[in-house]
């Protein structure tokens, strides 16, 4: 059964759409990201214009994390004043993201801002992940674990402006969470991802939080981000499409639901190993959309357009 | 008719509207233009949430003795930009852009033979007719070699987006008047004011030319959405945030273990 998207313009099969949702929504649910990552190349790869890709995305991800945040708040996984901090950033960091996307989209950048950014960002996260759960799975496997320190003290700790984030069990400048918010604000804007697979580690490794609040509070961050970039793109370029991002995520709830409960039966290494590899496949697609010589050296872009 | 006028209503028998065209055209038959008299099946294509392309019936009668027919369907010119890659450390890369006009949005042909069996190059030519006659305008000068290489370029992104084709519809008499063909439309026809040309030519000369406008339009929900998108674009994003926010409570409400 076709349906005819009114923004994207094209006309594409609504089973495509709800399985592509179902499928990202499962493993955006199993491993606490957003899945933009894999959705927006996909919507690409189908024929979605990537403005379109991008910011429809984002609009899609506002409610896959919705329903994910709720269960992780359950379970009291939320760390509402590291979120919030992380939140502060991600909104001037996607006020950034989309100005530089409009700007690029005016001189015919923008589909290479976007593959660049993915490589770059997927090739750096996706092997850091990569090889420090192989590195868990060696030394669990070995048996000498050590005991972790509750965290390292190091130049981060001289910052100022130091808060208190009692269920993080931190005591930390605010200054490193806002610029990864930021960060991951930018991302959102230009690339159509949550950003949960720059913020998971970053919150991990930079800033030392507990594993068990990690996802929680990174999709809490992720919907207030994903929901300020939908707004300003939709203002900006009008590139939203509400139809294609109802059908993903139908599809895409009812899978991040089936994908938390699988997560949790998971080891924490192996699930990180296992997302790692996957952002590395998708980073070596898009690589390789790159450097591979192209079909056709022209593309055609049309300028404005005939209203209604 | 002009391009301005109204939709008319659907005429959905062609036999009818055949007979009526073919009366039409003997009726007027004493002026010169009015040997050719053709229509469409209809003059509106509502695009709505079901739309997936759509065929056309162009019909028609000639009179005054035999001769050839060549329909030329073109969407709505809009401003293009070209931009042509080239390998920057390894990647290829945007580097050479230029902007034309006079680039139809939609280009399609129909005949009932084989066109240079019909009329000259320089006559098909002077009428735009094949898509290496199509000429676009760029804005800046560029000379006659870079011009074709872009012009080629523009024909094969639209062929590759299927809004030109290549294959000609072919166009059918019944006896000596009537002629009728079907004219197709895919899923991503671009809205707006389309024209279909249809040329009555004999021994390579244009006897008979008429020019019937065509509307595509968004309908409906498809309509509904676009418009709000466009003239509210920041009330249309809030409410798709907060349609998705709905959403994502629903489905975690729904799915919460007891």
């Amino acid at each position: 059964m076709q349906i005819y998207l009114p923004i994207a313009e094209m006309s594409v099969s609504i089973f495509l759409l709800l399985g592509m949702g179902g499928m990202v929504g499962f493993l955006s649910g199993m491993f606490g990201v957003g899945g933009g990552f894999l959705m927006t190349p996909l919507l690409i790869f189908i024929g979605v214009p990537p403005p379109v890709a991008v910011a429809s995305e984002a609009n899609q991800i506002v409610a896959a994390s919705t329903s994910g945040v709720l269960a992780h708040w359950r379970r009291g996984n939320v760390d509402f004043k590291m979120g919030s901090v992380l939140l502060a950033g991600g909104i001037v960091g996607s006020i950034i993201g989309t100005w530089i996307f409009t700007a690029l989209k005016a001189i015919g950048q923008v589909d290479l801002l976007i593959s660049l950014s993915y490589v770059v960002f997927l090739g750096l996260v996706g092997s850091l992940m990569f090889l420090e759960s192989l590195s868990a799975m060696l030394r669990s496997r070995s048996g000498t674990r050590r005991r972790r320190k509750l965290h390292q003290h190091n130049w981060m700790h001289g910052l100022p402006f130091k808060m208190r984030f009692r269920k993080s069990k931190l005591y930390i400048s605010a200054i490193m969470p806002l610029a990864i918010g930021c960060l991951v604000g930018i991302l959102a804007a230009i690339m159509g991802v949550g950003g949960g697979f720059v913020m998971v580690p970053a919150m991990i490794y930079l800033l030392g939080m507990p594993t068990s609040v990690v996802v929680g509070t990174s999709l809490f961050q992720i919907i207030f981000v994903t929901a300020t970039v939908t707004v300003l793109h939709s203002a900006n370029t009008q590139t939203v499409d509400a139809m294609l991002a109802l059908l993903l995520l139908s599809g895409a709830v009812i899978g991040a639901q089936f994908g938390t409960r699988f997560g949790t039966k998971l080891r924490g290494e192996q699930l990180r190993g296992l997302l790692a590899l996957m952002v590395l496949g998708v980073c070596g697609k898009l690589a390789w959309g790159l450097v591979a010589t192209p079909e056709d050296l022209f593309t055609l872009t049309t300028l404005g357009r005939v209203g209604g | 008719m002009t391009v301005g006028a109204l939709p008319r209503q659907r005429i959905n028998r062609l036999a009818g509207s055949a007979v009526l065209a073919a009366g039409l055209a003997s009726s007027t038959a004493s002026a010169q233009q009015a040997a050719l008299v053709t229509d469409l099946s209809d003059h509106l294509i509502s695009i709505t949430s079901s739309f997936s392309g759509t065929d056309l019936l162009l019909f028609g009668a000639v009179d005054g003795g035999p001769g050839d027919i060549v329909v030329v369907v073109r969407g709505p010119e809009l401003p293009v930009v070209m931009r042509r890659k080239d390998r920057v450390a390894g990647i290829w890369v945007n580097r050479v852009s230029e902007e034309f006009q006079g680039v139809p949005a939609y280009y399609a042909m129909g005949s009932n033979r084989v066109l240079r069996d019909i009329a000259s190059d320089t006559l098909l030519a002077r009428l735009q007719i094949g898509l290496d006659n199509l000429r676009f305008e760029p804005k800046e000068d560029l000379s006659d070699a870079e011009r074709k290489i872009f012009s080629d370029a523009i024909v094969r992104a639209k062929l590759r987006e299927g809004l030109y084709r290549l294959e000609i519809a072919k166009v059918n008499f019944l006896g000596d008047k009537l002629f009728r063909t079907r004219i197709q439309f895919p899923a991503n026809v671009p809205v707006g004011n389309y024209i279909v040309q249809v040329y009555l030519i004999r021994d390579g000369r244009v006897v008979g030319a008429q020019t019937t406008p065509l509307f595509i339009k968004k309908f409906g929900i498809e309509r509904a959405i676009f418009d709000f998108a466009h003239n509210q674009p920041i009330i249309y994003g809030i409410a798709a945030v907060i349609l998705a926010l709905l959403a994502g409570w629903a489905a975690g409400v729904i799915f919460r273990r007891p």
